[in-house]
């Protein structure tokens, strides 16, 4: 398997769907190269429109469209959806439970040298409290084409988080994915780990790290942080002594804050968040910013060692 | 349908507005007692809505952007035929009549509304929608002139220019008024006919309370192609009850019992 952005991933199911769904209409603003849906209207000019820079009224228009019965995919960066659009999206497209399919590019810091105006790390959190919106952030080009295929079915609005940067296989195509539940990727003691987007391969970088040591963990991959997958998480938090959540956004609102409302109802436990400590991002390499904000796998290696030995 | 069965008509939706306003103790009579005459005739002569084709996509569509003046939306779909609720639930709890509308609870609610700015984003979706289909029904979609300072609002004009949606006719309620005050004091957005010609709409001004105006400006709407149609529409906020008339106090606000007797007395004698 060679590396792909899950952009570009996204980019390739979707201009495959087009192909074989006429009730498919993609939007954009002005972005088709950088979110990849290029590839749909190369594909499908007819059902592709460039809606230019203006993104609240393109989610306007998604829900327009969606309220006569298309099936809405509608990119930009996550900065200017989730935030620029984002009471569009919660007035005109979930209110309405309309199925308009937000897959926002570029999200988290690896977005690089663009710089903090550019690397959305409040997405989840926005997105995540709407009621009716559903929230997807896969790891690899594999997951995310089956995501990218499975929202289209989904009566209701959904969100789907991708990355800017190549990224690792990290399924091949005999894997299985049941969609919304958590994929358990090692199985070790004391400390589980709960990673998301292009966390899930700086955790198993990290976790081969922490096997030279003795330290063998278990990592579980979390793909749909709204509805999240309760059942493992309680199940997991209860086999072991600490929990680790792991993600390219701000700790506050995120993937380690929808787990921690999990085990505060139903499996309290320690809980370690890795993500953003409340801070923007800046300007420089994907591989610089992981390793300054203590998101690549040699920091994270060293906070689970750390806890191991507390 | 003749002048004196539209007048008819606008008064029972009038009466209703007010009365609703008046049992929910709060909504929004002034800009819903603007636009009455104009939705009377949209929903009784031009749009082909009935009761037997409502949950159709197969028909024109409405989008109300200034979705505060939903009462006058329950209003015009019950003296259509179509609304079948209690109007008296508008606001109450448990009630599909919300105090701004939503699609799904209510047959003949097109479009979940109420954040100014969005709903003409919306038509803008439908008239795309009907394009891509081949559908030749219209959509139409009414806005207050306060309404056009939101920034979406000329990005949503933009865009049904650039895609020619000669289907999509929006109706600008221009009463002059916002909750603040005058339109001009608060954050002047005229000339809205210039902005809109500007943007690449045809444009056609008329009385907002003249029936004859009101028709043959839809009329001439339907025949003109390439472009989306703006009709602007002079209205007095608060129509047909006096001491509502150009008042921006009875923007969102509700009439206690004896202002309720007063107007609805006014409006029949207005009426006769």
């Amino acid at each position: 398997m060679s590396n792909m952005a899950t952009r570009t991933a996204y980019g390739i199911a979707l201009a495959q769907l087009v192909q074989e769904r006429e009730d498919i209409i993609v939007l954009d603003a002005d972005l088709t190269k950088s979110t990849k849906t290029c590839d749909a209207k190369a594909m499908r000019p007819l059902q592709h429109f460039n809606m230019g820079i203006a993104e609240s009224n393109m989610i306007g228009v998604a829900a327009g469209l969606a309220a006569s019965n298309k099936v809405v995919y509608a990119s930009s960066f996550a900065m200017f959806l989730a935030g620029r659009a984002y009471e569009q999206i919660r007035n005109s497209v979930c209110y309405p439970n309309l199925n308009v399919n937000i897959c926002a590019t570029h999200a988290g810091i690896s977005v690089g040298e663009d710089g903090a105006s550019h690397q959305c790390i409040e997405d989840i959190a926005l997105m995540r409290v709407i009621p009716n919106m559903r929230v997807f952030s896969p790891c690899d080009e594999i997951q995310t084409k089956a995501i990218i295929r499975e929202v289209a079915d989904i009566e209701g609005p959904c969100y789907v988080r991708l990355g800017r940067g190549d990224v690792e296989a990290v399924y091949d195509q005999s894997s299985t994915h049941v969609l919304g539940k958590g994929n358990i990727l090692q199985k070790g003691e004391k400390i589980v780990i709960f990673a998301t987007g292009l966390m899930v391969q700086e955790t198993q970088k990290a976790a081969r790290l922490l096997k030279e040591k003795g330290i063998i963990l278990t990592i579980v991959d979390i793909h749909c942080i709204k509805p999240i997958d309760e059942e493992l998480i309680v199940k997991m938090a209860n086999e072991h002594e600490i929990v680790v959540s792991c993600e390219e956004h701000s700790v506050i609102g995120g993937l380690g804050s929808a787990i921690a409302e999990v085990l505060v109802k139903k499996a309290c436990k320690k809980m370690v968040m890795i993500g953003m400590q409340d801070c923007f991002g800046e300007s420089g390499t994907p591989a610089s910013l992981l390793e300054k904000y203590h998101l690549d796998a040699a920091s994270i290696c060293k906070q689970i060692e750390n806890l191991w030995n507390e | 349908m003749n002048t004196i069965e539209l007048r008819n008509h606008s008064y029972q939706i009038r009466e209703n507005i007010i009365r609703m306003v008046a049992n929910a103790k709060s909504g929004h009579p002034g800009g819903s007692l603007s636009s009455a005459d104009i939705l009377c005739v949209l929903y009784l002569e031009i749009m082909d809505i009935t009761i037997n084709n409502v949950d159709s996509q197969n028909r024109d569509r409405f989008v109300l952007s200034k979705g505060h003046a939903s009462p006058l939306l329950y209003a015009t779909l019950f003296e259509a035929g179509i609304l079948k609720e209690d109007l008296m639930s508008f606001r109450k709890i448990n009630s599909k009549l919300q105090g701004h509308p939503n699609m799904n609870y209510v047959a003949g609610v097109d479009m979940t509304t109420g954040s100014l700015g969005q709903g003409i984003s919306c038509a803008v979706g439908m008239a795309l929608a009907n394009k891509i289909d081949g559908n030749d029904h219209r959509i139409y979609t009414l806005l207050g002139d306060g309404e056009c300072e939101e920034g979406e609002v000329w990005e949503a004009a933009m865009s049904a220019a650039h895609y020619h949606l000669d289907n999509l006719c929006a109706i600008v309620d221009f009463n002059s008024l916002q909750i603040d005050g005058c339109i001009k004091d608060v954050m002047n957005p005229t000339p809205i006919d210039e902005k809109f010609k500007a943007f690449g709409w045809n444009v056609i001004t008329i009385d907002g309370h003249n029936y004859e105006d009101i028709r043959s400006a839809f009329q001439k709407a339907q025949t003109l192609k390439d472009k989306p149609t703006l009709i602007l529409a002079h209205t007095i906020k608060g129509k047909g009850v006096s001491f509502m008339e150009n008042n921006a106090a009875w923007h969102g606000s509700a009439p206690n019992d004896e202002q309720l007797e007063m107007a609805i007395r006014e409006l029949k004698g207005e009426r006769k």
